[in-house]
């Protein structure tokens, strides 16, 4: 991967092409900070900070695989939530009938995350604009309320975990820096596929769909395929991310896909800056941290976090990524 | 199941289907005319509810509470309207997706604020607190026969303003063409905030009139907003006649599906099974009859040309 | 005499009571630059997205290459070798001219099915990209990103993109739309520098341009062809006269 193709995408969007600090600079940064962390942590509080940060990671997975298709497919997918139900209720379903080995129970995860995503991308990509994202919205609804009905998984209550996912039978993920390093190297290798996928052909025909869809087709692409196969990684990424939640709390629960849910992880997207995926995962780490801090100021913290949102959407335009390079959003 | 039955069950599903209309109309109107997809409609309606149960233990009367609810929700939206929506319009779907959702954050969370978090009860007025009595012998309760007539009311008066009236004519004209509108000397503005404004009541009446039969509660107005978005986008969005028959399409097969479908599947399965699977499945039918809807017509049942 | 490359028989398109175009029979040889002209409202416009697949037919037959692609979507049709530019400029603004022109390369060599390595490092698209762009004379912008470029740059850019899909036909909506004098006189040397090693089909509102360039003419009137021809004798026909060119002289 070079870093040219970063340089050139930003020099054709006509924007202000950022430092070389904001395109890897940034993310280098990054993930030194999350590599480092739990060293830093070692003076106090280590548990708390580390799973924290951990649920930082889990959710960055989420908000880049949506920023896949969000910004550089111009898909506004509002149930994206569903996927990241899909593979904690893996985890739970298949741990509650004995199943406990990762390998096993992250296939299944992978795997009816991209179904689910195939089938109802298939249907909604028919569809456009304000169509899309209620109908993904819908669908993603339709998921939420058959796991309120799975009455034998715990129905609304949902089910908590005997443990956390085996590997090779062991309990290798286990403690808090275990889990940490693992939720770590998902993140990294999303990222890293992620960043891939941007620059490759495949990137590049994702892009050129969102920016003028008659246009490809005028040069013989086809985007839906395109599109629906950007759906179906993004859906199964989350999966994953939904796989390390449901691992990290050894709890499982429809609220982990409401559609509120969805669309945290949207603003997470915006609030890091569309399209460049760090910014989704610095949009994931100030959303939750900021979370944090306000629930232990108010229990209304949402009465400040709501008005925070539309505020960040009317002024804030190209989110944290924006402030920090100059970039403005597509638009 | 019994004739009588399915009646019963024919009847709440149309009465739900009606209050899903009035949430949906309000919802349609805005975005054809205004093409903003607006998510904080459903707490209109949950603010509606509060306000009819404020004003209910403040005036002891349903009917007090009910005339003062309505002009209340509507200064609530026009609020909305001037201070975060306005600023909306000219922005993507995406942009106005995140602002409303901001706003359902901040009034979800207000609402808990102000009244706690525990759900309110508002009592039935004493007019309307009986039954009648069906073919059949069982009794169903006036107060949702009640419902459906002003449900059927709403409806048949949107038809006459939407479609006789020179507003309504502007609001059909600005939906496909605004700038047009807006050469006509119409103020476009004042015009989407009174379209908007319009709305929010209809969602507050709907809210206020289920008061009296739901637990008015944070966050009632959330799912079904979802429920709404079904109903306009089966419909065609903008179509307030799509509105009106994808609503009670909506409302029956949820309601009738849900007593329906362990009842068939029980031909099938084994008892116990097929009501494990009918309970399982019939939340989902209303979203398997929109994907099916929209995989043979993308743009709704009722696509407004635009 | 040949097989004709591109041939229309009957077709019809009518949105609600409009007769759009009406019965339009067309051939098409192999090499020549066919205009189709016709003055405003007389169904050039829907008869090029009939032909290239981004609007379909009530009914009549379009056969390309012997075979029936009537019912062929837009981007089976490019992948025959049927590529077309558009009236209004449609490039991607956000990519650089040669990548756009890139991509219109990638759309015909190998998958775009795959998710790793730089696609904007891979020479064998970006050599046959800067090729097309100096086909039309923009090799010099090709880094530029393609919103930035003029006008008639832009509609260079369209037909360097249309040529990088490697057509057996080229389906050109009005490319002198909207340029200045100079703008398309640069425009016009490149259609001349193209003709006689591509198929051309081109639907043209000024007259002056088409009868320099075109080795046989159309004349759509009212969603009907009333003539066809070679430039002199369409110029000649009375109908035509009557129809098209009485109405410019007035």
């Amino acid at each position: 991967m070079s870093g040219g193709a970063d340089f050139a995408a930003a020099a054709a969007a006509g924007r202000p092409v950022p430092s070389r600090l904001g395109r890897l600079g940034v993310p280098a940064l990054l993930f030194t900070l999350l590599a480092l962390a739990p060293l830093l942590a070692m003076a106090g509080a280590e548990g708390y900070l580390l799973s924290l940060l951990s649920r930082v990671m889990i959710f960055a997975i989420a908000a880049i695989a949506l920023d896949l298709i969000l910004g550089y497919g111009g898909l506004v997918s509002f149930g994206h939530a569903a996927f990241l139900g899909i593979g904690a209720y893996a985890v739970g379903i298949l741990s509650s009938h004995g199943i406990e080995d990762a390998f096993v129970q992250l296939a299944v995860a992978l795997g009816a995350s991209g179904l689910f995503a195939l089938a109802t991308g298939a249907i909604s990509l028919r569809t456009k604009g304000v169509y899309f994202i209620m109908i993904t919205l819908a669908f993603g609804q339709m998921l939420f309320f058959l796991a309120t009905s799975l009455a034998s998984y715990g129905g609304d209550d949902g089910l908590t975990l005997a443990s956390k996912s085996l590997i090779f039978g062991r309990k290798l993920i286990e403690g808090d820096r275990a889990f940490y390093y693992a939720v770590f190297a998902c993140l990294l290798v999303t990222y890293i596929l992620g960043r891939s996928i941007v620059a490759s052909r495949f990137g590049r025909v994702l892009r050129g769909s969102r920016d003028n869809p008659v246009r490809m087709e005028a040069i013989g692409f086809h985007p839906f395929r395109y599109q629906l196969a950007a759906y179906g990684i993004s859906g199964m990424l989350t999966g994953l991310a939904g796989f390390l939640l449901a691992n990290q709390a050894e709890f499982v629960s429809p609220a982990y896909m409401t559609w509120q849910r969805s669309g945290e992880l949207i603003f997470m997207v915006i609030l890091g800056g569309l399209g460049s995926l760090h910014g989704a995962l610095l949009g994931a780490a100030a959303f939750l941290l900021l979370e944090e801090y306000l629930a232990g100021v108010t229990e209304h913290w949402k009465m400040i976090f709501g008005p925070l949102l539309i505020v960040v959407v009317l002024f804030a335009r190209g989110g944290i990524m924006g402030i920090l390079g100059g970039r403005g959003r597509r638009d | 199941m019994t004739p009588t039955l399915l009646l019963v069950q024919v009847l709440n599903g149309l009465q739900f289907g009606l209050i899903l209309f009035l949430i949906a109309a309000g919802l349609t109107l805005v975005f054809g005319v205004m093409d903003f997809i607006n998510l904080a409609h459903g707490v209109q309606y949950m603010v509606g509810a509060y306000l009819a149960a404020a004003f209910a233990a403040w005036t002891g009367s349903f009917w007090l509470a009910l005339g003062l609810a309505l002009p209340t929700a509507l200064v609530v939206g026009l609020l909305l309207e001037i201070l975060v929506f306005r600023h909306l319009y000219d922005r993507d779907h995406l942009d106005q997706v995140l602002a409303t959702f901001g706003v359902i954050l901040f009034l979800n969370q207000g609402v808990k604020f102000l009244w706690g978090a525990a759900p309110l009860n508002v009592p039935m007025p004493d007019l309307l607190s009986g039954s009648i009595p069906l073919p059949g012998g069982l009794l169903y309760p006036t107060y949702r026969i009640a419902i459906i007539a002003a449900g059927l009311g709403v409806a048949g008066l949107l038809y006459v303003l939407v479609h006789h009236t020179r507003i309504g004519m502007l609001v059909r004209a600005g939906a496909s063409n605004a700038p047009m509108v807006s050469a006509l000397g119409v103020d476009i503005r004042r015009l989407f905030m009174g379209v908007f404004g319009f709305g929010a009541m209809l969602a507050g009446f709907a809210g206020a009139m289920v008061a009296p039969i739901l637990s008015v509660e944070p966050g009632m107005g959330d799912n079904i907003l979802i429920l709404a978005f079904v109903v306009i986008v089966i419909g065609g969005i903008g179509s307030i006649r799509g509105a009106f028959l994808a609503a009670l399409l909506i409302g029956l097969v949820d309601t009738v599906g849900r007593t329906l479908a362990p009842t068939l599947l029980r031909l099938f399965l084994d008892p116990s099974v097929a009501s494990q699977t009918g309970r399982a499945v019939a939340p989902m039918l209303i979203y398997i009859l929109m994907a099916a809807v929209l995989f043979f017509r993308p743009s709704g049942l009722f696509p407004v040309r635009r | 005499m040949t097989e004709p490359l591109l041939r229309l028989e009957n077709l019809r398109k009518a949105y609600g009571a409009l007769k759009v175009t009406d019965d339009v029979s067309l051939e098409v040889r192999p090499g020549e630059l066919h205009a189709v002209i016709g003055p405003n409202g007389a169904g050039k416009t829907t008869l090029i997205h009939q032909m290239s697949g981004l609007a379909g037919s009530d009914s009549g037959r379009i056969l390309f290459d012997g075979a029936d692609i009537t019912r062929l979507p837009m981007h089976e049709r490019v992948r025959r070798g049927l590529a077309r530019s558009f009236q209004i400029t449609s490039i991607l603004p956000g990519f650089s001219a040669l990548e756009n022109v890139a991509l219109a390369v990638q759309a015909r060599s190998g998958s775009s099915f795959r998710f790793f390595g730089d696609a904007a490092a891979e020479t064998a698209l970006n050599d046959e990209a800067e090729r097309a762009l100096g086909l039309v004379g923009i090799a010099h912008r090709a880094h530029v990103p393609a919103g930035l470029l003029s006008h008639g740059e832009k509609r260079q850019l369209e037909l360097a993109v249309a040529l990088a899909t490697a057509p057996k036909l080229l389906l050109l909506d009005e490319p002198l739309a909207g340029t200045g004098h100079e703008e398309s006189e640069r425009v016009v040397e490149t259609l001349r520098g193209l003709k006689g090693r591509y198929t051309i089909v081109l639907i043209e509102h000024d007259m002056e341009a088409v009868f320099s360039l075109a080795d046989r003419v159309s004349v759509l009137v009212y969603g009907r062809v009333i003539a066809t021809g070679t430039p002199e004798r369409v110029r000649a026909n009375p109908e035509v006269r009557a129809a098209y060119l009485g109405e410019e002289a007035a």
